[in-house]
């Protein structure tokens, strides 16, 4: 086994077991660091495929600052032992039934991609992720999605200060 | 130095770790008592539970903060193309920011930016 092989499966084993740690966990700040674990191993993986870029932006976004935002959201959640919310049925059932949902759209993508079997990812030559080939096919191929997330990003603070102002 | 220095480095690191966190479980004595669980010079003892509601003005700089955020990220790629590309893609990050700017302008007068 090459280099890139060992740290493959190590940084795979990682991320899969600290994903089934955010589920199995009974406390929710423990979810959370172990969420941490997982984008930080992903981003391992980014290096591997010789994605530099994107395993920065993933670290400093999302272990960054959609945790922050997660913790909020636990902290705002007011989760009490004795006022926990969970204990509702039709919560659970609602869960299983969007979370089985999910699963049967994956399962059926696979399905459907038969073209990414017996292929593997381009290690360490490929130039997709490199910050430079990013931005030539962001600012001129795809410039006009670039001008319309700038809308999304208006829309997400304008809501948040609709609904955090709203006393 | 090839990509299994790199390894060897990961190994030694968790084994430097583990070596010293293990001996410290050999050799001490483990004892506990009321004083360890406290917080020594770090501020003052907590008062009443700690899962509380917080306030939901944090949740709103959060969010205005990632939003700023990812706005930077997309200078990084902007940074390093635009001599290549030349002045549309400065027309067109002017457009990105200047559309940010009005969401800016928008939480400063709502003073979503002050804490009360």
């Amino acid at each position: 086994m090459s280099t890139s092989e060992i740290l493959f499966w190590f940084l795979s084993v990682l991320a899969l077991f600290s994903a089934v740690m955010v589920l199995v966990s009974k406390n929710p700040v423990h979810s959370v660091l172990w969420l941490i674990v997982v984008f930080f191993s992903i981003s391992g993986h980014y290096l591997l495929l010789n994605a530099q870029f994107l395993a920065i932006v993933n670290i400093i976004v999302y272990a960054g600052a959609i945790m922050v935002l997660f913790l909020f959201v636990i902290m705002l959640m007011n989760l009490n032992r004795e006022s926990e919310p969970q204990k509702n049925v039709w919560m659970k059932l609602f869960g299983v039934i969007s979370g089985g949902l999910l699963l049967t759209i994956f399962v059926s993508a696979f399905r459907s991609s038969a073209d990414i079997f017996d292929k593997t990812a381009q290690l360490n030559d490929g130039d997709v992720g490199l910050i430079k080939n990013l931005g030539k096919v962001l600012f001129d191929q795809y410039a006009f999605p670039f001008e319309i997330s700038s809308v999304l990003f208006l829309s997400a603070m304008v809501g948040a200060v609709v609904i955090g102002k709203k006393e | 130095m090839g990509a299994g220095s790199l390894i060897a480095l990961m190994i030694a690191a968790i084994a430097f770790s583990g070596i010293a966190i293990l001996i410290s479980k050999i050799v001490l004595k483990s004892t506990t008592n009321k004083q360890k669980g406290e917080p020594y010079e770090c501020g003052l003892p907590t008062k009443g539970p700690s899962w509380i509601q917080f306030n939901v003005g944090y949740y709103l700089f959060a969010l205005i903060f990632l939003i700023f955020d990812v706005e930077l990220i997309f200078l990084y790629p902007w940074a390093v193309v635009v001599k290549g590309i030349g002045w549309i893609a400065l027309v067109e990050i002017m457009i990105f920011l200047f559309i940010l700017f009005m969401g800016f302008l928008y939480a400063h007068k709502k003073g979503a930016l002050k804490w009360q």
